[in-house]
């Protein structure tokens, strides 16, 4: 059904474009958010399984956030825009397409959580054993959404200062919350990952 | 694009339409045929958009924020040039749907 036009059906352009005689449906898009502190390994997380390299979008800074949380040693950049990273991951048979959103935990980002968050299959926290108060504030706010969510503690290296009990107790996280230990820079790990998030997500959706 | 990001779009911040970030536009028929008739963002849009595209993925290719992009693809999809993706319906509970999760496992695991 996909047919090449001639290159006189598209005027003068070189380029000869594939394009279906009957497009087929828009694939629906889906999302998951994968959320924790700076340098924690988001981007890292996200590009070892996107087919693209990930890209970054910036979004504005509403009026309200930007009073609340200006004046700090952030480039002037990042005090009017907030940056993302995001991948995608083509999903079935071409009709769904899977977006990461990677995006920095702080408070300080959370006008543009809610429309993240909004219609996300869940969420992915990744947090680092030796800053784990980064994590808290998006932990609080998939909780009080309640926004199916894991947690994904990165060990670089394979080193890890403490059990995955003690992160649990330390994170004060409900036994129902899927916790483990990941490599953001190995694919299949980070699939894994993907994998119990959305058995997860399926489990809360069936009870 | 840091000290006026809205200069390109008149200064509209608002789409006409809700455009989450993950939609995906594709350019249609009508679309590939004006683009030669378009501003230069706008000619730039239907060109990327002959593949599935979501607005974040416009927004980064653009070098423009998540408004702008918005706002540019939203006049597209409303003056017929850009097709655009149905969103999830989400479940009664406000999550995703079942057989929507479903399928999105499937294609996990045959990855």
């Amino acid at each position: 059904m996909v047919s090449r036009h001639s290159e006189s059906d598209i005027g003068t352009d070189d380029q000869v474009h594939e394009r279906a005689e009957e497009p087929a449906k828009v694939p629906m898009p889906v999302k998951i958010v994968v959320a924790g502190g700076f340098g924690v390994g988001k981007t890292t997380f996200v590009g070892s399984i996107s087919e693209i390299d990930p890209l970054r979008t910036e979004a504005a800074m509403t009026q309200r956030s930007v009073g609340v949380d200006v004046i700090n040693e952030q480039s002037e950049k990042t005090a009017t825009t907030v940056a993302m990273d995001f991948g995608r991951i083509t999903l079935g048979n071409n009709d769904l397409i899977l977006y990461l959103f990677g995006t920095p935990g702080q408070e300080r980002f959370h006008f543009m959580w809610d429309e993240l968050v909004k219609g996300a299959i869940g969420a992915v926290v990744l947090v680092d054993t030796s800053r784990l108060a980064d994590s808290f504030a998006a932990i609080d706010y998939f909780e009080a959404l309640q926004l199916p969510f894991v947690v994904s503690v990165n060990c670089f290296n394979g080193v890890v200062n403490h059990t995955v009990d003690d992160v649990r107790a330390a994170l004060a996280l409900s036994e129902a919350v899927p916790l483990f230990l990941t490599d953001a820079r190995e694919r299949a790990a980070t699939r894994d990952a993907l994998l119990t998030l959305v058995r997860h997500a399926l489990s809360i959706a069936r009870s | 694009m840091r000290i006026r990001p809205y200069a390109m779009t008149g200064g509209r911040t608002r789409p006409r339409i809700d455009l989450p970030l993950e939609t995906l536009v594709r350019t249609n028929e009508r679309g590939w045929s004006v683009r030669h008739e378009v501003g230069a963002e706008e000619r730039r849009i239907l060109d990327l958009a002959i593949e599935p595209l979501s607005i974040a993925e416009i927004s980064a290719h653009l070098g423009v924020v998540l408004g702008v992009a918005r706002v540019l693809a939203g006049d597209l999809v409303i003056s017929g040039r850009l097709d655009r993706s149905t969103q999830p319906v989400p479940a009664p509970g406000g999550g995703a749907d079942v057989s929507l999760l479903e399928r999105v496992l499937d294609g996990l695991q045959a990855l």
